[in-house]
């Protein structure tokens, strides 16, 4: 007994993690088993297994063309998100300037703004200016909200650089191009694959902004809200399995790409 | 010989040379000649200026006024990596994202040099590391990352070689052997080597001459015989190994020797070595130099008399006393333990002598206590 | 290469300085150009517009500076106001509760798995927000497995329920900004030095004081980042509400998107906006200066 109570204390944390993992992972593991529900019309009643969802995933009406919308505006707003932060990383993380506290606080408040306010407003600014909503205001919308984040996230990356390696390249003949070129992007360029990586999950989840500013254009966020009243197709969690599986794996070899660079074994 | 050289040499010459930061001035218009082909050392405390001087000769960092020439090339003003120095830095700034094979490559591509291949293979033999050509730089211990900085650098054929205490993160007994290796490639390689540190005995092994810097300025320069046995300042003394410095005044003498009185007691200072400005003297001995015996004793040369041991520690090779003198001074002396006389013990009265060539006089207006508190060694 | 070894003039230097100044502006001008165009701007106008009135017809309105908006949104819809504070307050101390011991467990009790376990705690955050709440829809609700075994067991009666319930509303909110407390926490838990909880042990203080005295402290910066990127979301949130709530779970971002999209009352939507963000502002300030963290970014 008092064995039982040293153990169970001494393991607490874990246990605790183990409980708050479930926690999290439930409805993950929720959405992958009714992606192989074979249900026709509402997926809330487990009928049967097949699968018939994953061999046909386009199966619900639209679903793949709101799909095919999330990923272009995700492409796209990373692509432009990432190269602007970056700059702005740069530019934050390596010189004393001027003004440098306002530009602080407007890299800030976009993150401090609630998702509805920046989408009503951004809403109202296109309306005012005979702007019709659709796909080129959510990529703008986008490239907007996720800025910031990549600033945070790359800038953080080049404060963690050590400015004697760049000393060092200079020191070796290398001059300002080339030690940027072969020395400070290599060894920022993890963070900045982190800051694309949180870009684009920020733009394929994004619902709030994109409902303001999407007219009629549909994403999959949309697709599934909407129908989440009625009744979400399997094909939904089809779609959603797969990109949390996507992206898992993205990762995970990236922290493998990233040891390996390190040199660790 | 490794690398292909610059045409640029000569001895590096800084003129008047000055940084401040702010209101703070790091360096302290700095005159200094480092011959061609020397191995120079810049010895210091920390925050005596040393790395801000060698990182402006590395282009590091901006010169406030003053300049700086290899030969007849002034290079003041240039770019780092169009200046013909290579610099090994402190924790080595290996590039963590390169082989160890590109990071000894890395300065000769960018010069364009022809067959870098030979090249950093004879770089690699020289430092014995030619099988981990292909290891990323954290698979290497620290002594194995401490070489390939240096073969990094020198495969470019500086023609300067700057050493920010390179050796700082390495344990002792590995210091000890990078001491005699960095020395031998040094006479291998025939580059002017500037080394920056704070540790005097490592100054001493490697080093032809010694700078010592304190608070931006060169307090002396010389060979490290030269440094140890007639340093000019009394932070010379109490930074470079240990000193007993007594309060005296110059009482006469002939042309080769001073007579200085100290406390009533009369004792002979060579003119060589007396760099006092007039009768005031600061007066200084180091303490093996010093020979002790119990009171009664018979002694020749420079005597003090009316000692009494105030502590001993026995440490093998020789015994460390703490004498207290009559006027309540406590005098270092270190005896080798190599006359078979048992040591003294704490309480004996005692009689100390040395021989008067081993005196030097300082200034009597500089602080007695200067540099001590630098000098790791001291307590 | 002792040719390129030429002087470089004076004037050459200082044009090379005058344009090293001017870097990091040019690096910095798309991106800030961006942001005022597409942020502060339209903010501008929603300030604008928030004191706007009804002109001719549905959807134009003209300025007449009518600062009674402010006060007709707030009496209309501080019910609404109160519970987001309310119900965002609640989500980020369970958010909180949540992921201290999370957090810790994978800074400290994880070895050689910290990396797989870290990449965990951010999975959840790469499924689609909105298929995960929809699955807590489905797991609490009336289908659900969860309800009926509450029932068998008689712990719920027979009209009780789970979703539609203030409870599901907080319980959504927790959830699904779990990551955004938990990644700053493990980011300053992870920095901090395990010897000094041992020279702590060391110093007589037991595992809890311990807790109290070192670890507490050292991981604040991360407590107010976390806290702080789950609260602003999590007050400015609608889609938990509408999914797992019911009608008198409403919070203002319910009211705000139905005044923009159903009701098209921009000026009465704009005020409410406007009224979020400054009470969000307020708030986020007292707390950051009574937790003294200046660096936010």
């Amino acid at each position: 007994m008092n064995q039982l109570t040293r153990w169970f204390s001494r393991n607490l944390v874990r246990i605790y993690a183990c409980v708050g993992f479930a926690y999290l992972f439930l409805p993950i593991i929720y959405t992958f088993a009714f992606s192989f529900n074979n249900s026709t019309k509402s997926n809330l009643v487990w009928v049967g297994f097949t699968w018939n969802n994953w061999r046909n995933p386009c199966g619900a009406p639209d679903i793949c063309n709101a799909l095919g919308n999330s990923l272009k505006i995700g492409v796209l707003a990373t692509f432009l998100a990432t190269i602007l932060g970056t700059l702005m990383a740069f530019a934050m993380g390596r010189y004393a300037f001027k003004g440098r506290p306002i530009i602080n606080i407007l890299i800030f408040l976009p993150m401090a703004t609630p998702e509805i306010v920046m989408g009503a407003s951004l809403l109202t600014m296109f309306i005012s200016f005979g702007f019709n909503p659709g796909f080129w205001t959510i990529v703008i919308a986008h490239v907007m909200f996720c800025i910031s984040f990549v600033v945070v996230t790359v800038k953080a990356r080049i404060a963690s650089l050590d400015p004697r390696l760049e000393q060092a390249a200079m020191d070796l003949y290398a001059n300002e191009r080339e030690t940027f070129r072969r020395v400070t992007l290599p060894l920022v360029a993890p963070g900045i694959a982190a800051a694309a990586l949180l870009a684009f999950s920020l733009s394929f989840d994004d619902f709030v902004i994109t409902n303001f500013n999407s007219g009629d254009v549909n994403t999959f966020p949309k697709f599934v809200y909407i129908s989440a009243q009625r009744g979400l197709p399997p094909q939904a969690n089809v779609i959603g399995s797969s990109m949390f599986l996507i992206a898992l794996i993205i990762v995970l070899l990236g922290q493998f790409v990233g040891r390996r660079r390190a040199g660790v074994r | 010989m490794v690398g292909a050289s610059f045409s640029v040499h000569g001895d590096l010459t800084l003129t008047n040379l000055t940084k401040n930061f702010g209101e703070f001035v790091a360096v302290n218009d700095l005159n200094l000649v480092i011959p061609e082909g020397s191995f120079f050392a810049l010895l210091g405390p920390s925050g005596c200026g040393k790395t801000t001087t060698l990182r402006m000769v590395a282009g590091l960092e901006e010169s406030s006024s003053g300049s700086i020439a290899i030969g007849t090339a002034d290079i003041t003003y240039e770019k780092p990596y169009r200046r013909p120095v290579n610099t090994v830095f402190q924790n080595y700034a290996l590039f963590p994202h390169l082989s160890i094979y590109e990071n000894v490559a890395f300065g000769l591509r960018r010069r364009g040099v022809k067959d870098v291949d030979a090249q950093v293979q004879k770089a690699l033999e020289l430092v014995e590391l030619t099988h981990l050509a292909a290891r990323k730089p954290n698979q290497l211990s620290g002594g194995q990352q401490q070489r390939i900085a240096l073969a990094r650098a020198i495969v470019n054929r500086p023609a300067l070689l700057l050493l920010d205490e390179p050796l700082g993160a390495l344990d002792l007994k590995l210091r000890r052997a990078m001491q005699i290796e960095l020395k031998w490639i040094q006479t291998e390689v025939g580059i002017t080597f500037v080394h920056v540190t704070h540790d005097q005995e490592e100054a001493m092994t490697m080093a032809d001459t010694i700078a010592v810097m304190n608070e931006g300025e060169i307090e002396q320069m010389g060979s490290p015989a030269d440094l140890y046995d007639n340093p000019r300042t009394s932070f010379v003394a109490n930074f470079l190994g240990q000193s007993n410095l007594i309060m005296g005044s110059i009482i006469g003498g002939s042309g080769r020797e001073k007579v200085v009185d100290i406390f009533g007691s009369k004792i002979a200072l060579p003119v060589s070595r007396n760099h006092a400005h007039d009768s005031s003297v600061l007066l200084g001995i180091r303490p093996e130099k010093i020979r002790i015996a119990a009171a009664g004793s018979s002694m020749y040369g420079n005597i003090l008399q009316g000692g009494v041991v105030s502590d001993a520690s026995y440490i093998g090779v020789s015994t460390q006393y703490q004498v207290e003198m009559p006027w309540g001074q406590e005098l270092m002396v270190f005896e080798q333990n190599d006359d078979g006389t048992p040591p003294l013990a704490k309480g004996d009265p005692v009689v100390i002598s040395w021989e008067p060539i081993f005196t030097f006089g300082l200034p009597g207006d500089q602080d007695a206590g200067a540099g001590s508190e630098a000098n790791p060694d001291s307590e | 290469m002792s040719t390129a070894l030429l002087h470089t003039g004076s004037q050459e230097r200082k044009a090379l300085i005058s344009k090293k100044k001017l870097l990091p502006y040019w690096l910095l001008a798309p991106g800030i150009v961006w942001l005022i165009i597409f942020f502060l701007v339209p903010i501008y106008q929603l300030i604008s517009t928030s004191t706007q009135t009804q002109g001719n017809g549905i959807g134009t309105y003209v300025q007449t500076y009518r600062f009674a908006n402010f006060i007709d949104a707030i009496t209309s819809s501080k019910g609404q106001l109160f519970r987001s504070f309310e119900y965002a307050f609640l989500a980020t101390t369970f958010a909180l509760i949540i992921s201290y011991p999370l957090a810790y467990a994978v800074a400290f009790k994880s070895g050689r798995w910290k990396n797989t376990l870290l990449v965990l705690v951010v999975a959840p955050f790469f499924c689609s927000f909105l298929l995960r709440t929809v699955a807590w829809e489905q797991i609490l609700g009336e289908q659900g497995l969860v309800i009926k075994t509450l029932r068998v067991l008689h712990i719920i009666g027979a009209q009780g329920h789970l979703t539609a319930t203030p409870f599901a509303v907080v319980a959504g909110l927790t959830y699904n900004f779990l990551p955004f407390m938990t990644l700053p926490l493990y980011a300053s838990l992870e920095r901090i030095d395990i010897r000094m909880m041992e020279a702590s042990g060391d110093l007589y203080a037991n595992a809890i004081a311990t807790f109290r005295k070192v670890t507490l402290p050292l991981s604040l910066p991360g407590v107010v980042a976390g806290t702080l990127l789950t609260f602003i979301p999590a007050a400015g949130d609608y889609i938990n509400a509408e999914l797992l709530g019911n009608p008198g779970t409403k919070m203002i971002g319910n009211v705000i998107e139905a005044r923009y999209l159903e009701i098209v009352d921009y000026p009465g939507a704009a005020a409410l906006s406007l009224i979020l963000m400054v009470s969000i502002l307020i708030l986020v300030m007292a707390y950051v200066k009574r937790s003294g963290t200046e660096e936010l970014v």
